[in-house]
């Protein structure tokens, strides 16, 4: 589905990504940990074409195409979900308008016509009840207001809407109570399926209790330095990332 | 993808969609300003003695005054001998059916979207055409005169109800007013006129269309609305002008008396031609508009959504005379390339207990300047006045600005006012959020704007309101990276 080859890319002139491969077949999870500062949240922003970060070198197809060619609302359309770890505020435009312009564009690209007001009621209420959210918040401004907690959620309630063939969840974990998460991690594990694949960036293992991963790897400087399987997040945890970074710093020239 | 610049060059190239020019017959008069055109054209419009020397007056007045200095923006040098200051269609007189108006002038309004025929017309809706000086046609106009509601041309007004133009004209905007409405009060051309009587409630929203089509020429339009006691009207502007690269001079102005218990809501949709992006050409929009809540428990409400004009200055304003009188004033005023926008309200209170709400939210982009003005007073006699001001500016890009001046005099010790100001940008991380959802940056802005204006575009009649949301898209269209 997402194929990642020596993927290179810097902000300004700071090289953040030096090299990622990486490839995600339907029905995986996958987490990428690492310190802070280690290019997860980079790796995700280029991923989704945010402006800021330009792709210097490597290559990414997501579903036998160019990712890297695609404007990013292009990349939405094509099955590409990043759950942001800062969810913006949109004062004035209810979260439900905001829904119904996505569920627009997602279904013009494949060629349907938008859902009729009744339909789409339907459809959000559906999904709602899989993510628990207040009925109320669908009614108020996007984000506007809602508590660290509401916002997540409604990240995840957009992803159960939209249908996404890769999801990428940027830090979901952070800034949440262990009752948000359990309800987060409960919407995302049901929406999992042999189809849709995850990418699960998170800097705790605590997340990945909630959230199995098939495969975790480890980010550092730029690279993805370490793969595995859960136990290796288990290890991490254990140990912190120090010894990594030792590690690391033995085998890399000094600079 | 396309960089900001690639976005900000196709706003530049972008036209504007009213800028075509209509081919027909004009009766026009030579350029220049002096007491034998002001005679000229009251005799063109076959005007009673006071209405002549009222407007000598106020020429009197118009020489004697300077253009104003305080505004925040260059004001350009106006040549006012180099317009012209009568245009009309030939074929005028006096239309008894729209089957007599010109096809061409019917099909310049059906192009911009303004169906004179009334099978055609938005349901609900009476409108009044104003082409360059001249009121072309009036709809439903029979529908109203059931229930005793005067809406038709002020030169009709003049000749068919002159107590009432005699009685109101000049009384909320004097003569000598202003230079731009000395000059109006001079030289005016037509306008609307409308009268609601005791007791009625409009029973359809009335509307006014103004065209500029002519070259070099000004427009100067007046409007004079009544509602007597008791009475509701809702009334709306609407306006475009054909492209062209000289500047053109509009200077309106709008007379509002609400008699005791009356409500009068004013909404206007501006959008002249506003220049090319370099600046060059683009409507000069110089407009007086002020209400009298004179009676008791009258209410004046503003609404205007300003999109259009290489500048525009204007402040509706209302004088709240009636005890616990109420005004209100809802503005957007969007500015892009080089527009410059100097626009606010007053708001005086005189009545006891007088109230007046005011919210004005500002949209620059490009190079353009967006400036609100406003002035709340509150005069010995208003006790208990109150005033609630918000004032929020949204900026666009790097290269505009957003200006904010309030005053606020209060010369009694038990009003309250209150004023809340803003200013905040449309985040990039805004538009690649909406982006991330598939939902691409032209209706990213779109929808950014709009719900930040929703509060104002709230107070528009439902069908203005639609083609508001759609004005603001496309004026910013392009305007963020």
């Amino acid at each position: 589905m997402l194929n990642i080859k020596d993927l290179q890319a810097r902000v300004e002139e700071k090289e953040i990504l030096k090299g990622i491969n990486l490839t995600i077949n339907p029905g995986e999870v996958h987490a990428i940990m690492g310190p802070n500062g280690s290019g997860k949240s980079s790796l995700a922003s280029v991923l989704a074409g945010r402006e800021d970060y330009e792709v210097t070198g490597g290559s990414v197809t997501f579903e036998g195409k160019d990712l890297l060619d695609m404007a990013p609302e292009i990349r939405a359309r094509e099955g590409l979900f990043l759950a942001f770890q800062y969810p913006v505020e949109i004062p004035g435009v209810s979260n439900m308008q905001f829904l119904k312009a996505a569920m627009t564009e997602h279904r013009a690209h494949k060629g349907l016509p938008p859902l009729s007001p009744k339909e789409f009621l339907a459809y959000v209420k559906e999904k709602q009840q899989l993510v628990e959210f207040d009925t109320q918040l669908l009614n108020r401004s996007l984000n506007e207001g809602f508590s660290g907690g509401e916002k997540k959620r409604n990240e995840i309630l957009q992803l159960a809407m939209l249908e996404p063939k890769l999801s990428i969840l940027d830090e979901t974990d952070s800034g949440l109570d262990i009752d948000a998460l359990r309800i987060v991690a409960a919407g995302v594990n049901k929406l999992r399926s042999k189809d849709n694949a995850f990418l699960i960036i998170t800097h705790y293992q605590r997340l990945l209790d909630y959230i199995v991963p098939d495969f975790v790897h480890v980010l550092y400087n730029g690279r993805i330095v370490r793969s595995g399987t859960r136990e290796l997040a288990l290890e991490l945890e254990e140990k912190g990332y120090d010894w990594l970074k030792e590690e690391m710093h033995l085998q890399e020239p000094v600079q | 993808m396309a960089t900001e610049n690639e976005i900000i060059q196709q706003l530049a190239d972008k036209s504007y969609e009213f800028g075509f020019e209509t081919t027909i017959d004009m009766e026009m008069a030579p350029p220049g300003l002096n007491e034998d055109i002001i005679r000229f054209i009251s005799a063109k419009k076959e005007e009673p003695e006071w209405l002549l020397e009222w407007r000598l007056k106020a020429f009197k007045a118009f020489q004697k005054l300077k253009m104003p200095t305080w505004q925040h923006f260059e004001l350009p040098e106006i040549d006012f001998q180099q317009l012209s200051y009568y245009a009309a269609p030939k074929k005028q007189a006096k239309y008894n059916s729209l089957d007599e108006v010109d096809p061409e002038l019917l099909r310049t309004f059906e192009k911009l979207g303004i169906p004179l025929n009334e099978q055609k017309s938005l349901a609900g809706v009476a409108v009044d055409a104003v082409f360059d000086s001249v009121s072309v046609a009036t709809t439903f106009r029979k529908e109203l005169a059931e229930k005793g509601v005067i809406f038709c041309s002020f030169g009709e007004a003049v000749k068919e109800y002159p107590d009432l133009v005699k009685q109101y004209l000049g009384t909320v905007v004097p003569h000598s007013d202003n230079i731009f409405a000395a000059l109006n009060a001079a030289v005016f051309s037509d306008g609307s006129f409308v009268y609601i009587p005791k007791g009625v409630r409009c029973p359809m929203e009335l509307s006014t269309y103004f065209r500029i089509n002519a070259k070099n020429t000004g427009q100067f339009e007046r409007t004079l609305i009544i509602a007597d006691e008791g009475s509701y009207v809702s009334y709306l502007e609407g306006c475009t002008a054909p492209m062209r690269d000289e500047n053109q001079l509009h200077a309106a102005v709008v007379e509002l008396v609400a008699l005791e218990k009356a409500e009068i809501k004013y909404s206007t949709v501006q959008n002249w031609y506003p220049g090319d992006k370099d600046g060059k050409g683009g409507i000069y929009n110089f407009v007086t508009k002020r209400g009298i809540c004179k009676g008791a428990n009258s209410k004046i409400s503003w609404t205007q959504v300003e999109t259009g004009s290489a500048i525009t200055w204007k402040y509706p304003s209302v004088i709240l005379a009636g005890d616990n009188s109420v005004g209100e004033f809802y503005s957007v005023a969007v500015t892009s390339n080089k527009q410059q926008a100097d626009t606010g309200t007053k708001m005086f209170h005189i009545g006891k207990n007088t109230r007046s709400h005011i919210i004005s939210k500002g949209i620059s982009a490009g190079r353009s300047q967006n400036i609100y003005r406003g002035l709340v007073t509150v005069g010995p006699k208003a006790a208990k006045a109150r005033n609630f001001t918000q004032c929020d500016s949204l900026l666009i890009g790097d290269q505009c600005g957003a200006h904010t001046f309030p005053y606020i005099e209060s010369k009694n010790p038990t009003a309250m006012v209150e004023h809340e100001a803003t200013t905040s940008k449309i985040g990039e991380d805004q538009v690649f959020y909406l982006n991330q959802r598939g939902i691409d940056t032209e209706q990213a802005v779109a929808l950014i704007v709009n719900g930040y204006a929703k509060e104002v575009l709230n107070q528009l009649p439902m069908e203005f309101a639609v083609e508001a949301q759609k004005l603001l898209s496309i004026t910013l269209e392009g305007s963020v990276g």
